[in-house]
């Protein structure tokens, strides 16, 4: 979240699109309530009407995976109809930048198109044919008018120019007076003081155009002047306690701790490597943040290695794995890679990819192929048993598995940080149950025994013997030892603007961390989270800001820099007074002289960088501010966005699977770069008739993810006992379905039993001359538990697609049969 | 003064009767009062946040301080600025979570072919683990690519997981990984 929770009641209009919030995250609608109660309008579009519908001022419903025809749509209806912040997004996006001659949009594909001869990846662009034209300093060029036919703004209108009511009404199935309707409601939010905000979640991701959904809802929000401020964002609801912070902390092959890039075979040496990722701006308005990555990058080598990290050695760069360039080792192709025999030792921790990865058949039937699994969990699962699940043969099974018992949360401490991006400290209460031990005992104590079988020896045994691990206190695991280290210590006596720093302190923020070797950081963005001052995520007061716009800046703690809101330099205008008057995030109140500013003072949150607003109060233009969005390069919101794979403005494909064979927007019926899958596991069917219905997987308030939490437990399992399909009354008559019956469900890829549960709550969708009828799943059972192995996972019929840019599956919109058993 | 489970029950009703009867005269406050120490006087009280999804509600264990030493109650914390005391039904239910007589307790082995599973130590399961790691490891480990470049990592062993570890484990847990030279490493934000 851009925002956090308690910010949501300080909006005007909130869109829920994406995700079911009333039931994900039940207590989220405290402040969607308190909104309403202020008069805020609620919007609910999903294909089903769901507990957030119930609550919702608008409710209309689209076609599972035709989010970018709804919102193309959106943008059109603000342009032609003038709700954009002209003010806003001339200063701060790139709407007035010009692109160059080479960039063209024909026939649903974008310059630079080629497709590949081999997959995953169905083909890929030649990204410079986007780029921006320079001007003789290297700045880009714009036209702050937003006139030149060739600037950002005049592109946008152009593209989406095709995304007219009929035509997106056709695609998604929505009424056209709905769409007016949600249009109309949510552009209002452009007018200076509103606030419109975005609650999504899965529903938005796990998709093949699951990033440009996001963009789409990305360049709204920038239209309408909606980022940085209170009750604004864009908001992704995350859906487990620690998935923030497991993924700053780049559990993920393809970045670092801090989103620091995985170094490339082709980043031979530190030096390279830095110059490879640092980016430069010429422009001396643009704060270009990430010019600062050999800091942080110099900085975590130093926490990773301790003293054995020097500059004689790299800061021992060449220890850690590097990834050939080009290859993606993503969820998917881990499991393919496993699949296909190449992997031979697995862990699963703390993770049920049995039943929570798309295609689970086969993920199960890869498992069958290594030689050894580790699976940490807090209950025996699907996982860890697979050997003795439907369809297996112990006997034929050769995977060796080893199955260590964690505690559970309240057994131990730590931190875990939350979608809005606090980091929040929790204590122990009981001790951990049995024989079960908190992960980071078990992750030390397994280092420990690693370390043991290298001192004889080994293959390259360097960064293993090197790997600073020193994270005890009588033996047992630290977490406060680890906290301090992800914060950084400065490792000599420092001197920074007059002020000394001695050896063995904690760095007070990143903006203090060094490139030569004098600090450790673990993860720079939560460098400034346990200081001298103290764990800064165990803080518990309850003083707000000045407006009780719910900051609660001494509560927790969030990255970065404790900013609660990030962007918020562009919740002001140029002169530094916010659009919204009341709901203020930061306020500039330094002294005026002769109308100059001539001291510099922010009010409210930790602004984006404490420089001065860019114009003075008589309207002339500084030369030392900075434009707001300081981690992009150019330092503009971009509307525009030439770095992803699969083009710079969304277009609306249909999924892998869809019930309908034409794409009436552009002749590409799939994304073009999307990731398929192709081994003899991984089928797919689409406009087959024998699965005519679209499918989507959700979640219910009583489970938990793929449910080994929550199956386990009886006061749950008796809210929620079984599998169940639901599908329209419609639906039901035509196949002789009656409520509460058993019936199978089925993909190209597996099957899975369920109670049938006919419902108003699924109505069918006109597309074209088509009637189409979606059902919905939830994701959350396997067979493991209940022990009567009947209930089963979703991910059993889900398909071997991803989008372009992340891999996320595509497990929102497939298709299926439904039939009496 | 020693308060069993019985005795609790009839306290609180009384408590609940008082309730409906408060007009009449009598003077509930000791016995209120006395119902609300009961669950701090013989427990220890921490806060938490919520193990479930990502809004981060804040909730209040009560551990006891005697006998097993295991959970008495868990319920949302009132002082918490997100959920003030709220909490969903899973939320709600933490306590099962913990006190769970599904919960796995001792490492297990499954051996190559078998059919069951047999309990074995920690010691027994990490240090073949171990062993395993390193087998696996320098059998796969890649120094350079076709390339010549140096990569120094394996693509024989795979990682995924957890978001649902706390920060200081998640960050111990990928230093581990990637010093093993491990490439394939993964978690539920990629799905």
């Amino acid at each position: 979240m851009t925002n956090h929770w308690i910010d949501i009641k300080n909006s005007d209009c909130i869109l829920i699109m994406g995700s079911n919030a009333a039931e994900n995250h039940p207590v989220s609608f405290k402040y969607v309530t308190q909104a309403m109660e202020n008069g805020a309008t609620l919007i609910s579009v999903d294909p089903r009407f769901t507990r957030t519908s119930a609550k919702a001022d608008i409710y209309t419903s689209l076609r599972s995976g035709t989010d970018i025809a709804f919102l193309g749509g959106m943008i059109k209806y603000i342009l032609d109809n003038g709700r954009f912040n002209q003010e806003y997004i001339s200063l701060y996006t790139n709407a007035p930048f010009i692109v160059g001659k080479s960039f063209k949009f024909k026939n649903g594909l974008f310059s630079g198109y080629e497709k590949n001869a081999k997959g995953p990846a169905a083909g890929k662009y030649d990204k410079s044919k986007w780029a921006f034209e320079m001007d003789d300093k290297g700045v880009p060029r714009m036209d702050r008018r937003l006139k030149h036919k060739r600037c950002v703004f005049q592109l946008l209108k152009k593209h989406y120019q095709r995304y007219d009511l009929k035509t997106v009404s056709k695609i998604t199935g929505t009424a056209v007076a709905d769409l007016k309707r949600v249009y109309e409601a949510y552009s209002t939010t452009g007018t200076r003081g509103k606030a419109g905000t975005i609650m999504y979640a899965m529903g938005w991701t796990q998709h093949t155009t699951g990033t440009q959904n996001i963009r789409t809802m990305s360049i709204i929000q920038l239209l309408l002047g909606n980022m940085g401020v209170a009750g604004g964002g864009v908001n992704a609801l995350r859906g487990e306690s620690n998935v923030q912070g497991s993924t700053d902390h780049c559990l993920l092959w393809h970045i670092w701790p801090g989103y620091l890039k995985t170094p490339r075979a082709s980043n031979t040496t530190l030096t390279a490597y830095n110059e490879k990722w640092t980016p430069s701006s010429n422009d001396p308005l643009s704060a270009n943040w990430w010019q600062n990555y050999p800091k942080y990058s110099v900085s975590l080598l130093k926490s990773f290695f301790g003293d054995k990290a020097g500059a004689a050695n790299d800061f021992g760069y060449e220890w850690l794995p590097k990834v050939d360039d080009g290859a993606v080792y993503s969820w998917f192709d881990l499991f393919d890679a496993m699949y296909k025999e190449k992997i031979k030792g697995f862990f699963a921790w703390g993770q049920n990819p049995a039943c929570s990865g798309s295609n689970a058949n086969k993920i199960r039937e890869a498992m069958g192929k290594l030689d050894w699994m580790v699976n940490v969990n807090l209950f025996d699962n699907e996982t860890g048993s697979f050997w003795q699940g439907p369809g297996m043969t112990p006997g034929d099974i050769k995977t060796e598995v080893f199955m260590l018992p964690a505690c559970v949360s309240v057994e131990k401490e730590g931190s875990i940080t939350n979608s809005g991006r606090w980091m929040q400290w929790r204590y122990q209460g009981p001790k951990p149950m049995g024989n079960s031990r908190p992960d980071g005992d078990i992750i030390l104590a397994l280092g420990e025994k690693i370390k043991e079988v290298y001192r004889d020896g080994g293959v390259f045994p360097e960064p293993i013997a090197n790997l600073k691990w020193d994270y005890t206190t009588n033996g047992m695991y630290d977490p406060h030892k680890v906290a301090r280290e992800i914060n950084g210590y400065f490792l000599k006596d420092v001197t920074i603007k007059g002020t000394t720093y001695p050896k063995g302190s904690l760095v007070p923020s990143f903006a203090f961390l060094q490139a030569d070797g004098s600090t450790s950081s673990g993860n720079w963005l939560y460098c400034n989270s346990y200081t001298e001052k103290g764990n800064m995520a165990a803080r518990r007061k309850h003083k707000d800001a000045v407006n009780q716009i719910g900051l609660y800046p001494e509560f927790a703690w969030c990255w970065p820099v404790n900013r609660r809101i990030i962007y918020n330099r562009a919740s002001v205008d140029a002169k530094g007074v916010p659009w919204d008057r009341r709901d203020w995030v930061i306020y500039f109140r330094g002294n005026e002289k002769d109308g100059k500013y001539v001291s510099k003072k922010w009010l409210g949150d930790v602004p984006d960088g404490g420089w001065y607003p860019m114009q003075n109060p008589d309207g002339s233009w500084r030369d030392d501010s900075k434009y707001p969005f300081i981690m992009r390069k150019h330092g503009h919101g971009q509307i525009f966005g030439p770095g992803l794979a699969d083009g710079p403005f969304p277009e609306h494909y249909e999924p892998l699977e869809c019930p309908v064979e034409k794409n009436y927007l552009n002749p590409q019926m799939l994304n073009p770069t999307a990731a398929i899958y192709a081994t003899a596991a991984d089928a797919h069917a689409t406009c087959d008739p024998r699965f005519p219905y679209v499918a989507t997987t959700y979640r219910v308030s009583e489970h938990w993810q793929t449910g080994l939490m929550t199956r386990t437990q009886s006061w749950l399992m008796e809210l929620q006992p079984q599998m169940f399909v639901e599908m329209s009354e419609e639906l039901a008559r035509l196949k002789g379905i009656q409520n509460g019956q058993r019936v199978m469900v089925r993909s190209a890829r597996g099957q899975v039993e369920c109670s049938a549960i006919v419902t108003k709550r699924f109505k069918p969708f006109r597309i074209g001359s088509l009637t189409v009828h979606q059902v919905g799943i939830p994701w959350h059972y396997g067979w493991r538990w209940p022990s009567n192995g009947k209930e089963e996972s979703a991910n059993l019929l889900t398909p071997p697609a991803g989008d372009p840019n992340t891999r996320i599956p595509e497990t929102k919109a497939f298709m299926v049969n439904v039939a009496k058993r | 003064m020693d308060v069993n489970r019985r005795q609790f029950i009839q306290i609180s009703s009384a408590t609940a009767a008082g309730l409906a009867v408060g007009g009449l005269g009598f003077d509930l406050a000791p016995v209120k009062a006395h119902a609300g120490m009961l669950k701090t006087k013989y427990a220890k009280e921490t806060t938490t946040i919520c193990c479930y999804c990502a809004v981060g509600c804040g909730a209040i264990v009560h551990t006891s301080k005697r006998g097993d030493g295991r959970v008495l109650n868990i319920e949302g914390d009132p002082d918490h600025v997100i959920n003030r005391g709220a909490l969903c039904s899973k939320g709600a239910s933490l306590k099962q979570l913990v006190e769970n007589e599904n919960r796995l307790t001792q490492p297990m082995y499954r051996a190559p072919y078998a059919d069951k599973w047999q309990s074995v130590s920690w010691d027994w399961a990490l240090e073949r683990i171990a062993e395993r790691v390193k087998k696996t490891r320098d059998a796969s480990f890649i120094r350079k690519n076709e390339k010549g470049q140096t990569v120094n990592h394996t693509t024989a062993i795979a990682s995924v997981g957890s978001a649902a570890m706390d920060n200081e484990e998640c960050w111990t847990y990928q230093a581990l990984m990637r010093a093993l030279g491990l490439v394939y490493i993964e978690h539920q934000a990629r799905i």
